[in-house]
């Protein structure tokens, strides 16, 4: 049924579980922020204005992406291989995919916000 | 009937936390597309965040911040029942996780209006 | 008494079965494995059905009754009869063979896939082994040893349904006891053949097992166990 060896599905299992305690973290942060900044309503200005230009956001925002780009698509893949009747090839396939994906939009997110303010 | 073997609160915390992260998974390159207007033509970025702020949209994001606060204290609880050791009152766990994450949308849904 | 008559309806013949009704007298303290039994002997002799203790000691009787899989022995007629009707089938996630009557084959080989046996190195001119109650390793396998083998487990697990090759959690719970058992020589071997996707990790702590298990047996809780050995093992590279 799977294409892994024993040791890489574990590894893959703990790599799901190590990710969930970051973005554990980085959710708490994300909320927090969220409900203080969404004080009546969001603004553009606001995001560009509190993001822009600062490293620590960059930091944490670079370790978010990076966190949810292993976490999501581990998930999906498990969902994908209960759920469907797809080879396991194909749903390794679109899961990398995914995570490609989501990799590359949130780093560029991440850095084009952090250019767009600051000095 | 067919499946009343599943009527029983860890099967619905479980049902919640695949559910939600699927929600999830899926909103997730949205979100970050959206973020990535925010690059090159920045009246996008400000059209889709005044938008986003229309009711209806508040409604749907208050849904977004239960799934992830519902997938966030889930997974915290599933986190402890693998690495620590085992403790009794699961079903309690899943009471708890469950009611902070309805409190937390409440606060995202005050807030934002 | 709420009713004098019951209503039952029982998935005859096999996959491609379909449910007979039949009306039995109600009784007091009357045992679902009891309203089988009555059927079969004053209504209908073709129906198949599995049985030998009647008290709870064997598992055989196990079936899934209003949607629940249940020792039939030990279950009460007042306790699950809904508006005076049951609906009775073989148990889930298992090939029926006819009627009420599963083979259990998969299950059992799941067992031994999963290194349920024991593995000692000493021999009966050796001295035994001192093993302390108070060990927690020892209290670990002690608290999953009165497993039965009845399958209620195996046939609650939608793991089991999803992943034909899941080990499940009776399997399992019999290799954590094993894991804890200090006489075992056979640790990683058995560390093994229950990881993986297919093994520990496939669980999802649904805990369907330890909601329906009627030793009240935890196996969610072991194959949380297995999952830190094999973890564990993996990084210290002990697995293949």
């Amino acid at each position: 049924m799977t294409t892994a060896s024993l040791r890489t599905e574990t590894y893959l299992w703990l790599a799901q579980r190590i990710s969930a305690i970051v973005l554990a973290v980085c959710v708490v942060v994300h909320l927090t922020t969220m409900i203080v900044a969404v004080q009546g309503g969001l603004s553009a200005q606001e995001i560009i204005a509190r993001i822009g230009g600062n490293k620590l956001w960059l930091v944490y925002y670079l370790v978010f992406v990076a966190a949810v780009a292993i976490h999501a698509p581990l998930g999906l893949k498990t969902v994908l291989r209960e759920m469907t009747a797809l080879p396991i090839k194909r749903i390794e396939l679109l899961v990398g995919l995914f995570a490609i994906g989501v990799a590359a939009l949130g780093f560029r997110a991440a850095f084009g916000l952090y250019g767009l303010g600051g000095s | 009937m067919a499946h009343a073997h599943r009527n029983h609160p860890t099967y619905w915390a479980f049902f919640i936390h695949r559910v939600s992260g699927v929600a999830l998974a899926l909103f997730l390159p949205l979100h970050l597309y959206v973020l990535g207007l925010a690059l090159a033509e920045s009246t996008a970025f400000a059209d889709f965040i005044s938008w986003s702020n229309t009711p209806g949209l508040k409604t749907l994001e208050t849904g977004l911040v239960v799934f992830l606060t519902a997938h966030l204290t889930g997974g915290l609880r599933l986190l402890a029942l693998e690495f620590l050791d085992w403790r009794s009152g699961q079903k309690s766990l899943v009471a708890l996780s469950g009611g902070i994450s309805l409190c937390l949308g409440l606060v995202f849904l005050l807030n934002a209006y | 008494m709420e009713t004098d008559q019951l209503s039952v309806s029982i998935w005859r013949g096999g996959d491609g079965g379909a449910y007979q009704t039949y009306q039995v007298p109600r009784l007091e303290s009357q045992t679902v494995l009891d309203v089988v039994t009555y059927i079969q002997r004053e209504i209908d002799p073709s129906l198949s059905y599995r049985f030998a203790c009647r008290v709870g000691v064997c598992g055989s009787c196990a079936m899934t009754v209003n949607g629940k899989a249940r020792w039939t022995c030990r279950t009460h007629v007042s306790r699950v009869a809904e508006n005076g009707a049951l609906t009775l089938n073989p148990l889930r996630n298992l090939p029926v063979v006819k009627d009420l009557v599963v083979d259990m084959a998969v299950f059992f080989d799941k067992w031994e896939k999963a290194m349920g046996a024991f593995v000692g190195d000493k021999t009966r001119d050796q001295a035994l082994a001192a093993v302390s109650p108070s060990d927690p390793k020892r209290k670990e396998a002690s608290a999953g040893i009165e497993c039965i083998g009845c399958g209620i487990c195996y046939a609650t697990c939608d793991v089991v349904d999803w992943n034909k090759d899941y080990l499940g959690p009776a399997a399992m719970n019999r290799s954590w006891t094993l894991i804890n058992d200090e006489r075992d020589v056979a640790r990683i071997p058995r560390l093994q053949a229950i990881a993986g996707d297919n093994g520990c990790l496939g669980c999802h702590s649904q805990q369907g097992c330890v909601e329906r298990c009627p030793k009240s047996l935890n196996p969610t809780g072991a194959i949380a166990g297995l999952k830190r050995h094999t973890m564990k093992a993996a990084l210290k590279g002990e697995l293949t």
